[in-house]
């Protein structure tokens, strides 16, 4: 009790230094959005395992810190953040360290026609209404302690806005990098990307860390897609392997809409990753993918939650899972299908390949369904590395580590192929076969 | 001498498969080794090959002079010893053309001969597919995925003209295949003889050995090795079955 009283106290003290921070601000309408966060914070309860959403995950070793919400940031130059730049393809980049837009890191002063790439912070000062129109109404914050941290202290974090009919080729690349070399770091960074009707666009939402430090990031991204709009989303999740990771993605799915996400978590000691999908008209598609990979003692928690609330609508949803040493792995895939939602088709499949004797994965379907004319499906499966195809590969002269590496790579990539943002795709590769091969 | 096997016994989940097979197989020389299911010709395969659910209890194997038990699986392979898969594996997300490339790197490694180049490789793998007459299609699908069951028996051949073994050892490669596969397996096999290789045809029909002829026909019963002869011991097994031997064995 006195550390869930101290966690909360140590980041609702920073409070007035962060409101001074603001200057003129902090008499904007988001404002009363970030005092009224802050209340709902120091309200909501703190998880613990009786908590059903947190059932297998025990978050309270984040309490064991003492998080600085206003972390230093210290410049960084170009060849420090180079090599995450997926070989400098992308046009269109944003740069954010420790949550803080980095203007002269980042790229975008080339943007077409018709898209609109700023910092949040930026878009508040010039009084854009899409921000208040938006920001908040999907992922809620009350009774949500990590939600309402992240709104109380919104400053930075990407506003992307894609107009009306257009189509935006290049990838949008966020990079957010945590730079915890100086203080334990609370990284927030709240995103925002609206994508108007007919549009198409690919945002890749990449985490990353300067070193193996202790930090805690808590993201929140909110996503509409509008009418008959395509929208591709990547998260890469390649923290410190020391970091908490906690994350949340709220989707809001209009007429016809296609989504497609693909969430990589590879590092962070604690990673708990939301995606929450809601189909808000007929006709929508919603593809969820998902990998995770595991070691020394990593737990990793993915909840999604795909809400059926309309009728026509698809959903289709992979993760995987590959768990070596201590790792524990948790993967809660629900789905509602709403009374009115008729003709629902929606299939979901959790694969896991467990490495060692002591790693874990607790995985569980949670269908709701309230129709009666609907296909839905799910699977799960847990194994170990399969021995006979270990065999037949050495047979052929193969070693046992290429062997291996092999294996896991063919397990992996079902979800990797699907990835259509090809640079993404062959960094992502390029990740696994350092990986596997070590 | 290619291959002795000494008094071989072994086990598997603790039950004895093999009770002491004698064989040898000099350079150049077909074997056949024919008997009833059940009598232990996959596990002399997969013992030969390395598998290691497989415990050699008695007896030994040498191969090229070296103990052979000695070896794994990969190190076996790079010697030059090929197991045709009486079941060959799927191995789904796995190429055909990466698992391919990656085996003739690891066996050139081992043999200190540089890595083939791309070109290079691409223009043997073609070569070696029109012996086995598969599609080239299949060169970019994953390993057996999918792959009817004579696609994956002509696959084993295929790879077995890739790795160009000194000792390849046949599974039942010729079980279910109708006789236009069977005349293209016994071709790849017929291929690959030369005075310095040898092969080991495990098989419970005659049939194959109208198309391959072997030097010498073993027949397995139980775990051993009961009867020995010239080709002409196939075609008295098909005209009288297994019985007449085991009896013989027995008296
Ligand atoms: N994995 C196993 N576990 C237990 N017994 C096995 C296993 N594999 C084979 N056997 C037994 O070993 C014996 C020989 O099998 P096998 O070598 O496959 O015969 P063949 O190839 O001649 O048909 C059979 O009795 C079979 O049931
Ligand atoms: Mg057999």
């Amino acid at each position: 009790m006195n550390d869930i009283a101290n966690f909360k106290n140590t980041l609702t003290s920073s409070f007035t230094d962060f409101e001074k921070s603001l200057n003129g601000q902090s008499k904007q309408p988001l404002h009363s959005i970030r005092k009224e966060a802050l209340a709902n914070f120091e309200q909501a309860e703190f998880p613990n395992l009786k908590n059903e959403e947190w059932r297998y995950t025990n978050i309270s070793p984040l309490l064991k810190h003492s998080f600085n919400p206003l972390p230093a940031v210290l410049p960084l130059m170009y060849d420090d953040i180079q090599q995450f730049l997926l070989g400098d393809t992308f046009n269109h980049v944003m740069v954010f360290v420790n949550g803080r837009f980095d203007e002269n890191l980042s790229k975008i002063n080339n943007l077409p026609d018709g898209l609109i790439v700023k910092s949040i912070a930026t878009d508040v000062e010039e009084d854009d209404p899409n921000v208040l129109e938006h920001f908040g109404k999907y992922a809620l914050s009350e009774g949500q302690i990590f939600t309402s941290l992240s709104a109380a202290y919104t400053f930075d974090g990407a506003f992307v806005h894609v107009q009306e009919g257009k189509i935006i080729e290049d990838p949008i690349h966020l990079l957010f990098i945590a730079d915890a070399r100086k203080d334990k770091a609370l990284i927030q960074p709240r995103n925002l990307f609206i994508a108007d009707k007919n549009s198409q666009a690919s945002v890749l939402e990449h985490f990353v860390s300067l070193s193996e430090d202790i930090y805690f990031t808590n993201t929140i991204t909110e996503i509409v897609v509008g009418e008959n709009t395509y929208f591709d989303h990547v998260k890469l999740q390649e923290e410190s392997k020391r970091a908490f990771h906690i994350s949340r993605t709220v989707i809001d799915q209009e007429l016809s809409s296609n989504f497609t996400s693909h969430a990589i978590s590879l590092g962070g000691d604690i990673c708990r990753n939301d995606i929450n999908s809601k189909f808000n008209d007929k006709g929508g598609e919603c593809t969820i993918n998902g990998l995770f990979l595991l070691d020394d003692s990593q737990l990793c928690d993915t909840h999604t939650l795909i809400d059926h609330a309309q009728p026509h609508c698809n959903s289709h949803e992979h993760y995987k899972g590959i768990l070596d040493d201590k790792s524990r792995g948790v993967f809660n895939g629900k789905v509602i299908v709403r009374p009115d939602a008729q003709k629902t088709n929606a299939f979901q499949e959790n694969n896991n390949i467990i490495l060692s004797n002591e790693a874990l994965i607790n995985t569980k379907p949670q269908l709701e369904i309230f129709a009666d004319d609907v296909k839905c499906s799910h699977g799960a499966t847990i194994g170990q590395l399969d021995k006979e195809a270990m065999f037949y590969l050495k047979t052929r002269g193969i070693g046992e580590d290429i062997a291996r590496a092999m294996l896991l790579h063919a397990f992996a990539s079902d979800v990797i192929k699907t990835i259509k943002l090809l640079p993404v795709r062959d960094y992502v590769e390029a990740i696994l076969t350092k990986k596997f091969n070590q | 001498m290619l291959l002795e096997i000494k008094n071989l016994h072994a086990k598997i989940e603790g039950k004895e498969i093999l009770k002491g097979i004698n064989l040898t197989v000099n350079a150049g020389e077909v074997h056949a080794i024919m008997g009833p299911n059940g009598s232990g010709k996959s596990t002399l395969a997969n013992v030969l090959a390395g598998h290691e659910n497989y415990e050699v209890t008695e007896g030994e194997i040498i191969y090229k002079g070296k103990n052979l038990l000695e070896l794994s699986p990969e190190d076996r392979a790079r010697e030059g010893i090929f197991l045709a898969f009486q079941y060959p594996v799927e191995l789904p997300g796995v190429s055909n053309t990466n698992f391919l490339k990656t085996a003739v790197n690891e066996i050139r490694k081992y043999r200190g001969e540089e890595e083939m180049d791309a070109v290079d490789f691409l223009q043997m793998i073609k070569e070696k597919m029109k012996i086995v007459e598969l599609d080239q299609a299949l060169l970019k699908r994953s390993v057996n995925e999918g792959f009817s069951g004579g696609e994956k028996k002509r696959n084993e051949i295929f790879q077995m003209a890739v790795l160009e073994p000194k000792l390849a050892i046949l599974d039942e490669t010729d079980s279910g295949l109708d006789i236009d596969a069977l005349r293209i397996v016994a071709n790849g096999v017929e291929k690959l003889r030369s005075p310095e290789n040898s092969t080991i045809l495990v098989t419970h029909y005659q049939r194959l050995l109208n198309y391959i002829v072997p030097d010498f026909v073993h027949v397995l019963s139980d775990g051993k090795i009961v009867k020995s002869g010239g080709k002409q011991l196939a075609l008295e097994l098909e005209e009288k079955g297994y019985d007449w031997i085991k009896t013989d064995a027995v008296a």
